[in-house]
């Protein structure tokens, strides 16, 4: 097996008395879609947090692309090619639609502050090339006739397609979606999954991919992780978690108590 | 589109060019308002794109704008700073000679090379100062008065990024406290500033300002603002206001863009400050106080943090409104109360602020132009 | 010992009672700051009103001429001989009075407010700052005031016998000063530690949603929070009165800004910190002037502001939080 592109190494994560994420190792090939599973408060979102630099990991580190990740902070890590979603919506909320997409393209930009300044002819042609890209995304998530209004007068699921549409704009080689179908009702779900794995396809992504729906993250992924109380506790197809004595203890147990 | 900002800049130039001898012959008290106007568009502008746009809260403009004042007026009168002298390790031959005994105590030793460290930045910027100055004294006419304006906007902008550097990990309430401080810093120091008059202000800089240069730096400020915060580049001004975290998480560096928001405010503050050291001919590091950060803040939260025009209307309100007041406290007609409140306009400035802040925080103005999202 | 000594020990003795009235004023900050996360502006205005109450209470000859209950009442306080009594009596009516306006403030100004974006309640509190001192300067005139002597304020002699100690300059009104910022502290310690309304602040200071779900009345704890405050810093504008008896609208200003220095320097929302931070600073401020030059007088509070927030932003005995993302 060739260099994955994300390589997990003994992550630790650590608030206080709390280890939020105790240890945890896994990676990630390209063009892989792999679930992360676990119950509420397993560590889920901490995992997300110590890839995308905005928790430095206690314990163990995160490579890319072969090379470690190190403390870079959140904006360079994304420069590299890891975007992410959020779990609690985190929209630009005095934006329209379009304008929060467009942000997420400002790290292409070949122009710098004085063209944007003056309004050189640079300038102009690269908010033109822009202006397609981002339409473009928006009308494979069926997005672009609501490009002007704003982010945050949007449907609920349509925030959380728009956040999937904004991390997709800065190109990225690794998706990271927290809890995208959060909300969504199981049609909704299933079309959403579709799409997933339609850009992941098209733009030739990796993902993670976080989400409660056994059947959906069952139907959609290659590879699953499960975390319970910030361990790792199993690891494999499909099929392999299904039949994890643990997974079942572990996880099942928790649900029907939540 | 694009185009057309452009072409609205020049023709206003032009017109301003055009206006500025019917102008000049305006009745001088008049004429000192509508300069007065021109120099708080400058100053609320740019405050503006920190407190408007980036969301972070500065509460110390006046200070870069003492700054561009006291750059630009030493530029044009030509003055000099004087190095500082290196710390003294030993006794001098004079006390030697007077006990021979003298020593210099040890415990200042450490203070002293801190001291060391700080002079030699000191020294060299003056350095540079006395270098430059001569630079600009060989330039004939207008120029020298651009070269001083842009001299003083240049280290208003110097002192905004340090003052941007150090406040980047604070926020709201910490950032305004900062920047008061670092206002309040710029007031001691230019107080106690010998070569610049110290706390006797500094007299007789040349009159150089007029209605064209003043109304044509509010144009270009407006403009560059303006054209920032509508490019896509810009979008991370606003993206760093409505959320750092994400904004980090889509790969801006939102560090750069706080920082470069002061410094390009910073910049226009100093122009701004320049003008009116070339209008009013006398600067008071009294005139640069926390007061008058104050008057700018409130012109940007009555127009509407982050709205252009907003924040244009309230400057022109705010700047003649002293005026009229002023106007209102002569009315006989006016029972006692009255007059003395509208003498003292920081009682109706707070009102202000206190119920806009409960009944409209988006600001008086905002919200009346309907915002344009399509880009260029 | 020798005089560098001596004057070593003027110069802290001089910076403890400066800090002394910072700390009483640092400590509204910081207990606002615990209940409610923001920062109110318009503490510093507070300790100036505290002075002003005990200006308008106490000062006779101004109101000599004047009629009415309020001039009676002033004339009948003047009357009182200066002394501890007095001093007393002028703190504790300041200190009602503060605390009912810090209250009303709170109930007209910030209650509304609650929900709504922290930079909106910060700006209100600039607001109600500026009303704070130009309303003052309405009522009051922009000149200072002499305040009315409370008591006798000779410098305390030392005994001969202490050796060269006797050179020192101890003001009667820095050991008052000092003694009843002594008993405020703990007055509030006991408060905050031993009553059920000071456990229901600190609760708040934890987790605001918890306690109105355990049935603690939020609005009585933040209302209580302000006007505890509010009254230390009238406290100490009426002891600052004692020893600078001269009293203007802004005076409120430059010794606000320096306690919320304090306060970030001991860790906003800690309570020992602000004190700690308090007497630090009065201590370096004093050390400065002594010093150095006491044009950078004003200058200090800030710098040391900047270096402590670049250093160790969570002050000295606070806690870094991480924002939950
Ligand atoms: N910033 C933080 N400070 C303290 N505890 C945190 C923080 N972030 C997460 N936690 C804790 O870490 C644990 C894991 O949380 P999280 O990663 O959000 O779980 P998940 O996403 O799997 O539901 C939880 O117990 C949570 O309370
Ligand atoms: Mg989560």
């Amino acid at each position: 097996m060739s260099a994955p592109l994300l390589d997990l190494d003994n992550i630790t994560v650590q608030f206080g008395g709390l280890k939020a994420v105790a240890d945890v190792s896994f990676s990630i090939g390209e063009r892989e879609l792999v679930g992360l599973i676990g119950p509420n408060g397993a560590g889920k979102t901490t995992i997300f947090n110590a890839i995308t630099g905005v928790y430095r990991p206690t314990a163990g580190h995160v490579s890319f692309l072969g090379k470690k990740v190190g403390h870079h902070p959140p904006y360079i890590i994304t420069a590299r090619g890891i975007a992410r979603t959020f779990q609690n919506i985190r929209l630009f909320a005095s934006m329209t639609v379009f304008d929060n997409v467009r942000c997420a393209c400002n790290m292409h930009l070949k122009h710098g502050i004085s063209h944007a300044l003056w309004r050189g002819t640079k300038v102009a042609a690269e908010e033109q090339r822009i202006e397609r890209d981002v339409m473009e995304l928006l009308e494979i998530f069926g997005l672009h006739e609501q490009r002007d209004e704003n982010a945050k007068a949007l449907p609920y699921g349509d925030q959380r397609r728009l956040e999937i549409v904004r991390a997709l704009a800065t190109k990225p080689k690794l998706l990271l979606l927290d809890e995208p179908a959060a909300g969504m009702n199981p049609t909704e779900k299933v079309e959403l999954m579709k799409l997933i794995r339609f850009v992941q396809e098209k733009f030739a992504l990796a993902v993670l991919l976080v989400e409660h729906d056994m059947k959906v993250v069952m139907g959609i992924c290659e590879r699953i992780v499960v975390l319970d109380y910030g361990l790792k506790i199993a690891e494999g197809t499909p099929g392999e978690i299904r039949a994890n004595p643990k997974v079942i203890a572990a996880y099942l147990g928790k649900e029907t108590a939540a | 589109m694009f185009e057309r900002t452009k072409l609205i800049l020049v023709a206003c130039i032009a017109a301003f060019a055009a206006l500025s001898p019917l102008i000049g012959g305006m009745n001088p008290y008049y004429f000192n308002i509508l300069i007065s106007v021109g120099i708080s568009l400058i100053l609320a502008v740019g405050l503006n794109l920190v407190n408007g746009y980036t969301g972070q809260f500065s509460l110390g403009h006046a200070g870069f704008m003492a700054v561009g004042a006291y750059l630009a007026a030493a530029m044009s009168l030509g003055i000099l700073f004087p190095y500082l002298d290196p710390p003294q390790w030993a006794p001098t031959a004079e006390e030697l000679a007077a006990d021979p005994q003298a020593t210099v105590a040890k415990w200042t030793y450490p203070f002293k090379a801190l001291w060391l460290l700080f002079g030699w930045l000191i020294n060299a910027l003056f350095w540079c100062h006395n270098h430059i100055i001569p630079l600009g004294a060989a330039l004939p006419g207008w120029g020298k008065f651009l070269f001083a304006l842009f001299y003083g906007g240049a280290i208003a902008a110097l002192a905004g990024l340090t003052v941007g550097v150090p406040s980047l990990r604070l926020k709201g309430d910490y950032l305004a406290i900062v920047t008061l401080g670092f206002n309040e810093i710029i007031r001691v120091v230019l107080q106690s500033a010998d070569p610049v008059g110290a706390s006797r202000g500094l007299p007789g800089i040349p009159l150089a300002t007029n209605f064209f240069w003043t109304f044509t730096f509010a144009a270009l400020a407006i403009y560059v603002v303006w054209n920032i915060v509508h490019s896509t580049y810009g979008r991370g001004f606003l993206a760093v206001r409505d959320d750092e975290i994400a904004a980090e998480a889509m790969g801006i560096n939102t560090t750069k863009y706080k920082v470069l928001a002061f410094v390009i405010a910073a910049f226009f503050a100093g122009i701004a400050g320049g003008l009116y050291a070339h209008f009013f001919q006398y600067i008071n590091p009294e005139g640069f106080n926390f007061m008058k950060s104050v008057d700018i803040v409130v012109m940007v939260i009555l127009g509407g943090m982050g709205s252009m025009w907003g924040v244009c209307a309230a400057a022109v309100l705010l700047t003649i409104l002293p005026e009229v007041l002023r106007k209102v406290a002569k009315i006989e007609a006016l029972p006692e109360w009255a007059r003395e409140i509208a003498e003292n306009r920081m009682i109706i400035y707070s009102l202000i602020l206190i119920i806009l802040m409960l009944a409209r925080p988006q600001g008086l103005f905002a919200g009346w132009v309907k915002k344009k999202t399509r880009p260029a | 010992m020798s005089p560098q000594t001596i004057e070593f020990i003027q110069q802290l003795i001089n910076g403890l009672s400066q800090g002394a009235i910072y700390a009483l004023i640092a400590l509204g900050y910081t207990m606002v700051f615990g209940v409610l996360r923001f920062i109110n502006f318009a503490h510093g205005d507070l300790y100036m009103i505290g002075g002003f109450a005990g200006w308008m209470l106490f000062a006779a000859p101004e109101n000599e001429a004047k009629t009415g209950m309020w001039a009676s009442l002033s004339r009948s306080f003047a009357a009182i001989p200066p002394g501890m009594p007095k001093v007393l009596l002028a703190l504790a009516l300041a200190m009602m009075f503060c605390a009912a306006l810090g209250m009303l403030i709170e109930w007209l100004c910030y209650r509304p407010l609650r929900q709504r974006p922290r930079i909106t309640v910060l700006i209100t509190a600039i607001g109600v700052s500026l009303f704070l001192e130009s309303f003052g300067q309405y009522i009051w005139g922009a000149a200072p005031k002499s305040f009315p002597t409370l008591i006798e304020d000779p410098a305390i002699t030392i005994p001969e016998t202490w050796g060269s100690i006797s050179t020192l300059t101890v003001l009667t009104s820095q050991v008052i000063i000092f003694c009843t910022t002594l008993g405020l502290l703990a007055l509030l310690t006991f408060i905050v530690l031993k009553t059920k309304i000071g456990m229901a602040m600190r609760a708040l200071a934890f987790n605001q949603t918890a306690c109105a779900l355990m049935g603690v009345n939020v609005n009585l704890i933040i209302a209580f929070t302000f006007g505890l405050g509010s009254a230390l810093a009238g406290a100490a504008g009426i002891l600052t009165s004692i020893q600078q008896p001269s009293i203007d609208p802004l005076m409120g200003i430059l010794p606000g800004l320096k306690a919320f220095v304090a306060a970030v320097l001991g860790g906003i929302g800690n309570l020992a910190g602000a004190v700690l931070g308090a007497f630090l600073l009065g201590v370096v401020e004093t050390m400065v002037i002594g010093y150095v030059s006491p044009t950078y007088k004003d200058a200090v509070a800030f710098g040391v502001l900047i270096f402590i927030l670049l250093l160790r932003p969570a002050g000295l005995l606070g806690k870094n939080v991480r924002e939950k993302v």
